[in-house]
């Protein structure tokens, strides 16, 4: 991989419209709805009646300010990680991109590269962004600082998720090589999968549900861990790591192996 | 051109010695074999393209030629065999566009995205500088459109543009699939003559295409494959000489004596209704030389254009994927 592969994969990446408007959608949808949760909260906060947030908020306030802006947020960036390699397959531009690249495999690593850093960025500001906003609106009622026992980690924590998040689509993307069906896995692994197999019963079910890729990988942008909890953060993390350098892993193989 | 290394050679166990100076333009197929799930798309393909010159790379829709040309630069694994370009498997070359440039049948260039771009990210793979971005933009003549987005093309534009990345590493080898499809008759003769002037300069120049009527004014040399397998590799005078259904439209006013000459020489002759003699069975140099050597007067003299199809037709009946073979 050399620094002309990267600079090739980042003409590519700023040169499609869709890489803007996902990251867009990103950006204004987790800050959006994040605001919204807030504000809600803030404004109910002296009516009558159980509330649960206040707890959360206590214990595990991450939870529910990330919970809120990211929950749906983070499909714009698996569908960014999707698009990022199977528009090349949808357009044909992968015939081109491996005429230049013949090997193939330097050029889905670059990719991967260029893509996760500009993911880990616009994750940074997003998620800063987010969680001052959230605290600012909050601070009437509720002090929620960085210095706070595991709110950096978590806040840390929520950034590499999401890079790794895209990451994962990407392979994804690239096992799959179709947009729709790529896109379709990839959310069905990451919202429909998960309460399916909560919904089994036992010890065994909940520790399948608590080693699936994204409730692995979202442990880390917890504040603290959950007594419901199979894994700790950084554990979680590792899982969610191992099932994307696996994806990545058949990907590439499958980019050398298969005609492109 | 730029200077390329000479690619170590000799590896070829079997036959030690015989390609030590294999020409760097050199495209060469060696029982090349590609198969689709049972079906046989290549079959023990071998043929050589030679630099220099325009070779025309013939066969019917689904004789394997897009496969074939897909082989050569590495985008398809064959199942045996090898293809080569300058002795090295495609996939083995550091900087391939500056060694072969392709423009393949299927799009390949994303609708929202410039032709400028397009072309960018392909030069900095080869850290192959801007300018030589807008150079190619300028010899393919999409200049002015170089900002527009390459889904707004036309045919004929989208098909520059293939052309643009293909000549971006000034490659001394070129493989275009099927290029005048679809484009005007303005928009063939323009890649035709682009291509014999590319082979004038001394580059390998590998065309396919399924209409031999094309190949006849375009190409020096013609590889001819039917079902995934050579029929031939010849010159194209060679190829059409040989065909048995030539004909040739002569017009003369002894057209007694012209006959009488055919006859002589063993072809047979058809009388139009406007008077015109077309002869089967022998090339219009050959009539041409009977013709002067009896001090006959010929008023025209014309190898019919159906009969290069024919020739062509007649060489892969029985290899068109699709069709009734015709029965003689």
């Amino acid at each position: 991989m050399t620094a002309g592969l990267l600079a090739a994969e980042w003409t590519k990446i700023r040169s499609i419209r869709s890489t803007v408007w996902s990251l867009l959608a990103f950006v204004v949808v987790a800050i959006g709805f994040s605001t919204l949760v807030a504000t809600v909260v803030s404004n109910n906060w002296n009516k009558p009646g159980p509330h649960p947030n206040h707890v959360t908020l206590v214990t595990n306030p991450t939870a529910l300010i990330f919970g809120a802006g990211f929950g749906i947020g983070q499909l714009a960036i698996c569908v960014l990680g999707v698009i990022v390699i199977s528009s090349e397959y949808s357009s044909g531009t992968i015939r081109a991109s491996l005429l230049a690249v013949p090997r193939r495999l330097p050029m889905l690593a670059a990719k991967a590269v260029v893509f996760a850093l500009l993911d880990l960025a616009a994750s940074a500001i997003t998620v800063f962004a987010v969680f001052f906003i959230s605290t600012a609106i909050l601070r009437s009622h509720i002090s929620i600082t960085l210095s706070q026992p595991g709110v950096t980690r978590a806040d840390i924590g929520a950034i590499l998720y999401l890079t790794v998040l895209g990451l994962f689509a990407l392979g994804i993307g690239g096992l799959i090589r179709h947009t729709a069906g790529a896109i379709a896995a990839v959310i069905a692994l990451v919202l429909v999968v998960p309460p399916l197999i909560s919904l089994i019963p036992g010890t065994i079910a909940n520790h399948i549900h608590g080693y699936l890729p994204t409730v692995a990988g979202e442990l880390v942008a917890q504040t603290s861990q959950q007594p419901a909890d199979v894994l700790s953060p950084w554990q979680g993390f590792g899982v969610f790591c191992i099932w994307t350098g696996v994806v990545l892993a058949a990907c590439g193989y499958l980019l050398v192996r298969r005609d492109a | 051109m730029t200077a390329e290394r000479q690619p170590p050679s000799g590896r070829q166990s079997g036959e030690p010695g015989v390609h030590v100076a294999e020409a760097p333009g050199l495209i060469e197929a060696r029982e090349l074999t590609k198969r689709f799930g049972d079906k046989v798309a290549v079959d023990r393909l071998s043929f050589t393209v030679e630099p220099g010159r325009v070779t025309g790379f013939l066969g019917p829709n689904g004789a394997g030629k897009s496969t074939t040309m897909r082989l050569i630069c590495g985008l398809d694994r064959p199942n045996s065999g090898t293809a080569t370009v300058g002795g090295l498997a495609y996939s083995q070359l550091r900087k391939p566009l500056g060694t072969l440039g392709a423009v393949l049948e299927a799009r390949s260039v994303h609708p929202g995205r410039t032709a400028r771009n397009h072309l960018l990210f392909l030069a900095q793979t080869q850290d192959i500088p801007a300018r030589r971005v807008d150079e190619v933009l300028d010899l393919v003549g999409l200049r002015e459109v170089a900002r527009k987005r390459a889904g707004a093309f036309s045919l004929g534009m989208t098909q520059r543009l293939g052309i643009a990345a293909a000549m971006l590493g000034d490659p001394r080898v070129l493989l275009l699939d099927e290029p005048g499809n679809g484009l005007d008759p303005e928009g063939i003769r323009w890649v035709r003559n682009f291509m014999r002037a590319l082979a004038a300069e001394g580059r390998t120049i590998f065309v396919s295409s399924h209409l031999m009527s094309e190949m006849a004014v375009t190409a020096d040399h013609l590889v001819v494959i039917g079902r995934g397998a050579l029929i031939a590799s010849c010159s194209t005078q060679e190829f059409i000489a040989h065909s048995s259904e030539r004909s040739v439209l002569v017009r003369t006013p002894d057209q007694a004596r012209l006959r009488e000459l055919i006859a002589v020489e063993g072809g047979s002759v058809q009388v139009e209704e406007d008077g015109g003699v077309v002869v089967t069975g022998l090339s219009a140099p050959r009539i041409g030389e009977l013709a002067a050597s009896a001090a006959l007067v010929l008023h025209e003299l014309t190898p019919r254009l159906p009969s290069l199809e024919e020739a062509f037709m007649e060489l892969t009946a029985g290899s068109v994927e699709y069709g009734e073979s015709s029965a003689k």
